[in-house]
């Protein structure tokens, strides 16, 4: 498939999505990105047609990006290894939320990764089985990639 | 172990029933590699249930990184896989690049692949050594291979050592180029290494593979279907072990490795085995890179980068990228976000161990306590990257 073709199904199944070309994705070559920016609502399902449509059925990562006053911003990618398909899901959860929709029924990979997401961010993601911490410890106070969050925040009893 | 022989909790010998017991393992585990703890839960010898603890080792590389300038962390990107230095610093000025649309001369690609491809085959040496070492009594003593390894890797470690002046963290990479040229003697005394090197892996291919006690502990153990592979987002050999035929180097050429002819291995068994033979044949083909780059090498300069007055003087221009490398674990990706300054905004790892290792807790159940050490060895994580 290639991405003309992607950005027509996307365009036909989620009216609410805005797709472009990656600004800039370092693989050059047949492996390019579409970034593809969907409503909250639309994120399970979004990820659901990329794997069961596109084929896009290896999960990358994914993550959050804190916007300060705009509010928490989710990505994942996944790729289609077959055709050189990649798309980076966006979604903007807007200022103070932290709920998101989970993608661990669509995709097994985003099981730690949701995980870490929560972890470092505080985002909570809906029907996630087992959301804990995973690399910090569980007593640990506060989300520290938030950009609230200094870099010399006092954790005792260590400083 | 001591059990408490109450008659609760009692586990016979001849034990069939369906009572529990949950064993810890690790984090200071001889097999675990590093840091890392595996809360078992077991039916007799018989793993039903994984709980994965990671974190130990974690530095929070990626906060870290939005305190450090674009000429400073690349160094410290080393840190995150120890083991294979070379890549993550690889990744995280590849990131840069792309968004700053930095041209890297030809000679810094070349010098980059050479380093990209030693550094894989010192990784993949230290792998077998120590997976090797797990598995002890089925190569007749344990340490045999471990220590013939080590020896390779050591020869392999001070090529690194006269390139950049280290042995194990480099800060080869810098944004626009390579910050070291290889020194006089260097291509003679790298061939020479890669040469040896070449001979003595096929002779412990046949140590091992002659050896009926290595094959019975890893073929048929520690299965990943394709489906499960692509689902979790393994990488590497891990992914070529599982029948998926994807290299980044192949399928998204960075650093001009479409120069390059090297044939990329794929096993469709999917088991510890498979595993072991994709990464066999990567060290031969990582030994004709090698020589295919040092042969034609071109002249001319090694980076685009200006000398530096301050460390804040890189400043990369608004913009997002994703750079991802293949490493000897598979893909290392960096997505970085600049905002125009001289930090980056925000930086994401996405370690090629975190993911492999997420796959242990759908692939261990069903197998004995012992083959947790080979399933976790033939993962081959560092935990350096897992943890970040």
């Amino acid at each position: 498939m290639t991405h003309e073709q992607a950005k027509i199904l996307i365009g036909e199944r989620f009216g609410g999505a805005q797709v472009e070309p990656a600004s800039a994705d370092a693989t050059a070559g047949k492996g390019m990105a579409l970034t593809v920016t969907v409503p909250p609502g639309d994120w399970r399902p979004f990820a659901s047609f990329a794997k069961d449509t596109l084929g896009c059925r290896f999960f990358s990562f994914s993550t959050a990006v804190d916007w300060k006053e705009q509010g928490l911003e989710v990505i994942a990618r996944v790729d289609n290894l077959d055709t050189g398909l990649s798309i980076f899901m966006k979604t903007k959860l807007g200022p103070g939320v932290s709920e998101c929709q989970s993608l661990v029924p669509v995709y097994r990979g985003a099981n730690w990764m949701e995980r870490e997401c929560y972890d470092m961010f505080g985002v909570r993601f809906d029907g996630h089985p087992d959301l804990r911490r995973i690399l910090l410890g569980d007593d640990w106070v506060g989300h520290p990639l938030l950009k609230s969050y200094a870099v010399d925040t006092p954790h005792p009893p260590y400083r | 172990m001591t059990l408490e022989a109450t008659p609760t909790t009692r586990v016979e010998l001849d034990y069939s029933g369906g009572e529990r017991l949950t064993m810890n393992m690790g984090p200071q585990h001889p097999s675990a590699h590093g840091v890392f703890r595996a809360i078992l839960t077991l039916e007799g010898e018989t793993v039903v249930a994984v709980d994965a603890v990671i974190g130990y080792l974690h530095r929070c590389h990626e906060k870290l990184s939005e305190t450090l300038t674009y000429a400073q962390y690349p160094s410290i990107a080393s840190k995150t896989d120890y083991v294979a230095a070379m890549t993550s610093e690889f990744a995280y000025v590849m990131a840069a690049e792309a968004i700053g649309k930095i041209e890297v001369p030809k000679r810094a690609q070349y010098l980059r692949v050479i380093a990209a491809e030693l550094q894989r085959i010192a990784s993949h040496l230290l792998w077998l050594g120590t997976w090797c070492m797990d598995m002890g009594g089925a190569l007749g003593g344990g340490a045999t291979i471990f220590l013939y390894a080590i020896r390779e890797r050591e020869a392999i470690l001070d090529l690194f050592e006269s390139l950049v002046g280290a042995r194990l963290l480099y800060g080869f990479h810098q944004v626009g180029g390579t910050r070291y040229d290889i020194p006089p003697g260097w291509a003679d005394a790298c061939r020479k290494t890669i040469a040896v090197i070449d001979q003595r892996i096929s002779e412990y291919e046949g140590l091992l593979e002659d050896n009926p006690f290595f094959l019975a502990r890893a073929q048929g153990v520690g299965y990943i279907t394709r489906e499960l592979a692509e689902d979790v987002g393994i990488a590497g050999p891990l992914l070529r072990g599982s029948g998926v035929n994807f290299d980044l180097r192949r399928s998204a050429p960075y650093s001009s490795y479409e120069d390059f002819s090297f044939t990329v291995p794929v096993e469709t068994a999917g088991d510890c085995f498979a595993r072991y033979r994709v990464r066999m044949v990567e060290f031969r083909e990582s030994i004709k890179i090698v020589r295919q780059a040092l042969d034609k090498l071109p002249d001319g300069p090694i980076s685009s980068r200006p000398g530096l007055k301050s460390v804040a003087q890189i400043r990369i221009p608004k913009g997002e990228a994703y750079a991802r490398v293949e490493g000897p674990r598979g893909e290392v990706g960096c997505y970085l976000i600049a905002d125009g300054s001289a930090k980056p905004y925000r930086m994401k790892w996405r370690g090629a161990s975190f993911s492999n290792l997420a796959v242990l807790p759908h692939i261990i159940p069903g197998h004995k306590v012992a083959d947790v050490v080979a399933i976790m060895g033939s993962v081959d994580p560092v935990f350096g990257e897992v943890d970040r």
